[in-house]
């Protein structure tokens, strides 16, 4: 396929979406799935043959709207009319929806279902990199080309060096969303010069974060999106061969990737000479077998080559000698998702949203004790009032809002003082949290911190690989600390003793999750120090959940 | 040729190993090359044909790959996806990421527990139901998730989850 | 390369290849580093931490056996932070498992109690794990006790790097690692043990000995690594010409 086929294919697509009079979507992601989706959509196409509307009305299945606790959700897109966003949409709904919409029978039982598309939740949100999401289906190639999908790589094949591809990344100032925020441009740049006769590209998709799922809803929603930019950073580094490594959790994830893969090979947009160019990238999915420590870069490799996912000292680090010791690219699923759109529209546009220091959006995956949970993706620089009380519609009770976590069992909690604090790489960093993957769970006054930090550290515990002492011996004891410390049996001094913990587990640890594992405790004995020392000296837990066995 | 065709099916139904699960291992072993580097993706097919990692089947993917036996179970014990033991005909999985731990998912296990006498993964003496507590599936905004036996089931409570529990137990297949 | 570059460990001028490691140009200028997991002659793996130096300019602790050698890099191997540092780390692992040095086989001869009393670790703070792990103690010569075991793995790299068997690997992972032998069979029954003796030799503690020694009889010796390595490395052996 050349680049006039590709335009062609897209014509054709779009003359296709043309022939139907309008387009139900309905939202086919996991959560809208598990919320009876499919019975739903099979009931839409019942209703549809019944009034005999098929010839003029498609529906199509897509990836994530966004709103998941409210699914199944779907979206009327009818000619010269305003989309209309149906939420907790029954199957037995099928039939109004379609009298209502296309036989002009008024039905106003299905008005409470309406989810008006001009709420905060929507308006305040920006879309790059989720922007076909919600609007493709993502086991088909043809949309994705006909919304613009590929003319990245074939802009950046075509017109671009590889230097230029990598200068381009490094004027957009795009980060690795994948927690860390190195700057993606420089590290493209290390891969591209570092001497080797084979590199590879690989895409960390293993989201182990609890309580976090972009990377999941991006690679089950817009699979070629991932794939477009791999390609692209495949091109900018002189890489032949890519990897994905999906998280084993997200079996519908590996399907759909799998499924893209095929497709883009057979038109010639991956395999030997994309587009009629002399560039060769072959991409292989990895599934992950249940080890959150495999999102850390070194431990992801040796889990790539189908070894003991136990972290490498660095450096040498991946640039130079990763996989099979081979300079490697290694950046998270959301970062590739971004590049596509930076070619396309240009790194000055790109630039343009976001902090002085970080640049772009960031999706967060809100959820928790907050009424919009959900996936959402927000120009960088937004603050947590923002997002917890306009997107996320406050606090569902009332109740008051009492700390934010983000980056998972590696972050820490910021408080409600900090609510207007612009978020960005390095004021998460100042609060002691960090950006992470885009976990972000509001908790309220309900919440006791000491038991939060406890179930991180129960994780950490759980995931420690187990190859340097600190991590291994340091866990153990810090969540041994925390439950003497939620029933009551601590004394005075196990709070400096568990900041010291921390301190070492954090300085000496041989990788990033026995580093930022103590994360949790440290930023929370910062905020909620008072709310510890209730548990310890008084027997207290101020949020009632703490039970203590022994009185004293 | 019509004739011949069902003949060497027929043949290649007799694994070497006496059974025919290890086909499911054979096929990936040979999409793979028999590449070292695959041993996580053979490991997953063998958990797939036979329900867990058999003895017997480590040691055929050890010798098929050519990779020393203490390495295999070393790979199949540092993920928390292989199992080492049969599991049981039902399972239930309840999610205890962040999202549904706030959601409480911690009472759903304490429940079920208690209903079911089993500890969180492992299964009951009867072989009926394996008991699974999981980091997160993803469906935070469902939050607390319990999946039976691969349907996903959302905004979950105790009562509900045994109940639901009990019918597919009972009933073969709940949904 | 034959090129030299000169740095300074703690104040003083040393000089090494550059493709050495802090840790071994400080053996050689006669400086010591603790460790536990590094032994000359196996790979580096950077596991025990006890190795951790500060480095002038850069905030962060670096394991000095993963640590190449620079020019200018000014080392620094006891300042506070590494000193209190390390003792948390010996203290972590004698609370890990069962380190009662009384009833134990290398008793005066272990490595890990002997960094114990360098460091000037008089008691730990942290609570004592001690999981109950059974011994092994089926193979003829050889016996296994996990309860005495760090977890440094030499006696993995050493079977698979010098000896080529792989009979021994870690299993589980976290606090529920554990070394292996075979499918996690008896040692007795893995039949790829060549029953070579190099895994006890080099194990620091009291996690492998020989059968039949009692408390405080076990010595080990750890030199042959570098005959072995050194005789295949200059091939000074011809016997098949």
């Amino acid at each position: 396929m050349n680049r006039e086929e590709l335009q062609a294919m897209a014509q054709a697509e779009l003359d296709q979406q043309q022939k139907f009079r309008c387009r139900i979507l309905v939202c086919m992601s996991t959560p809208c799935i598990s919320s009876g989706a499919t019975a739903v959509q099979e009931a839409l196409v019942e209703a549809l043959k019944a009034g005999q509307l098929e010839a003029e009305v498609e529906t199509v299945a897509t990836g994530c709207l966004g709103p998941c606790s409210r699914g199944p959700l779907i979206t009327i897109k009818a000619e010269g009319k305003a989309d209309v966003i149906y939420e907790n949409v029954s199957s037995d709904m099928a039939k109004g929806l379609v009298d209502k919409h296309f036989k002009a029978v008024s039905v106003p039982a299905l008005d409470k279902n309406i989810l008006p598309s001009d709420i905060p939740f929507f308006t305040k949100q920006m879309q790059i990199v989720l922007a076909d999401s919600g609007a493709i289906d993502p086991e088909k190639l043809e949309p994705y080309v006909a919304r613009g999908g590929y003319t990245a790589l074939a802009h950046a094949l075509r017109e671009m060096s590889p230097e230029e591809v990598c200068q381009e990344i490094t004027k957009s100032g795009l980060r690795g969303r994948g927690g860390a925020g190195f700057p993606s441009g420089l590290k493209w740049d290390m891969v591209r010069k570092a001497a080797g006769e084979k590199k590879y590209v690989v895409a960390n998709g293993d989201e182990g974060d609890p309580g976090a799922y972009m990377d999941r809803t991006l690679m089950e929603s817009d699979p070629h999106r991932v794939l477009e930019g791999m390609a692209i950073a495949g091109y900018a580094v002189g890489a032949e061969q890519g990897y994905i490594y999906v998280r084993g959790e997200y079996p519908l994830a590996g399907k759909r990737l799998e499924k893209a893969i095929r497709q883009a090979e057979r038109k010639g947009l991956l395999g030997n000479r994309i587009l009629e160019s002399p560039f060769n990238f072959r991409i292989d999915i990895r599934m992950g077998a249940g080890a959150f420590v495999c999102g850390e870069e070194t431990a992801l490799m040796q889990s790539v080559m189908g070894r003991r996912g136990q972290p490498m000292p660095r450096p040498p680090y991946p640039a130079h000698k990763g996989l099979w010791q081979s300079p490697t690219l290694l950046n998270n699923v959301e970062t590739f998702g971004n590049i596509a759109a930076i070619i396309t529209k240009g790194a000055a546009w790109y630039a343009s949203f976001g902090t002085e220091t970080t640049k772009g959006s960031k999706i967060f995956a809100l959820a928790g004790k907050v009424n919009n949970t959900g996936l959402i993706e927000v120009p960088i620089g937004i603050t947590l009032r923002e997002i917890v009380y306009d997107i996320g519609g406050g606090i569902p009770g009332g109740k008051a809002f009492k700390a934010a976590q983000t980056g998972g069992p590696s972050g820490g909690c910021i408080p409600a003082q900090f609510m207007d604090v612009p978020i960005d790489y390095e004021s998460l960093g100042k609060l002691g949290s960090i950006m992470g993957s885009g976990g972000l769970i509001v908790m309220d006054e309900t919440s006791c911190i000491p038991d939060v930090a406890k179930f991180f550290m129960e994780f950490c515990t759980d995931e420690s690989c187990g190859k340097c002492g600190p991590c291994r011996g340091g866990t153990v004891q810090m969540l041994r600390m925390l439950e003497k410390i939620t029933d009551g049996t601590a004394d005075k001094d196990t709070i400096p003793r568990l900041e010291e913990l921390c301190l070492m587990v954090k300085e000496a640890s041989l990788c990033g999750l026995g580093q930022t594992c103590p994360n949790p405790i440290y930023s929370t004995l910062r905020y909620f120090r008072d709310e510890y020392e209730a548990h310890i000296m008084d027997h207290h837990c101020p949020a009632g959940v703490c039970t203590f066995s022994k009185k004293l | 040729m019509p004739e011949t065709s069902p003949k060497t099916k027929g043949a290649e139904k007799e694994h070497p190993m006496g059974d025919p699960r290890y086909k499911g291992i054979d096929r990936v072993l040979k999409r793979q090359q028999y590449q070292q580097d695959a041993l996580i993706e053979v490991l997953t097919a063998a958990q797939e044909a036979f329900g867990y990692l058999t003895e017997e089947s480590m040691i055929y993917i050890a010798r098929q790959l050519k990779l020393p036996f203490s390495w295999i179970y070393g790979v199949a014990t540092f993920y928390h996806f292989f199992s080492l033991k049969p599991q049981g005909e039902h399972s239930c999985i309840v999610c205890l990421g962040t999202a549904c731990y706030v959601g409480k998912a911690a009472d759903i296990i304490a429940s079920v527990e208690e209903a079911y006498k089993v500890k969180a993964g492992s299964t009951t003496d009867d072989g009926k139901l394996t008991l699974i507590a999981t980091r997160c599936l993803g469906c935070c905004g469902l939050a607390p998730v319990v999946v039976l036996d691969q349907v996903v089931h959302g905004k979950e409570t105790p009562q509900g989850a045994v109940a639901k529990v009990r019918e597919v137990v009972a009933g073969g297949n709940g949904a | 390369m034959s090129e030299v570059v000169t740095l300074t460990i703690d104040d003083k001028m040393v000089s090494a290849l550059p493709t050495k490691s802090v840790l071994a140009a400080a053996k050689d200028a006669g400086i010591d580093i603790p460790t536990l997991c590094c032994l000359d002659g196996l790979t580096d793996r950077g596991g025990c931490r006890l190795c951790l130096i500060e480095v002038k300019g850069n905030p962060k602790l670096m394991a000095s056996c993963v640590t190449q050698v620079q020019e200018g890099m000014a080392v620094m191997t006891q300042t506070e932070r590494v000193q209190k540092y390390r003792k948390m780390m010996v203290e972590l692992l004698l609370a890990e498992r069962n380190h009662i040095c009384a009833a134990c086989v290398m008793n005066g001869q272990c490595e890990l109690q002997s960094m114990a009393a360098k460091l000037g670790v008089d008691h730990v703070r942290y609570d004592y794990i001690c999981p109950s792990l059974p011994m092994d103690a089926s193979h003829e010569r050889n016996v296994k006790d996990p309860n005495r075991c760090i977890l440094c793995a030499r006696c993995v790299r050493v079977c698979d790097e010098v000896e080529g068997a792989h009979c021994l690997d870690m299993m589980g992972r976290g606090a529920q690692c554990n070394v292996i032998t075979g499918m996690n069979q008896l040692w007795g029954q893995a039949k790829s043990c060549t029953s070579c003796g190099k895994c006890v030799q080099v194990c620091p503690t009291g996690a492998l000995f020989k059968k039949g020694t009692t408390v405080s009889e076990m010595q080990k010796q750890q030199d042959f690594l570098i005959w072995i390595l050194d005789g295949r490395d200059k091939k000074i052996w011809h016997w098949a010409r």
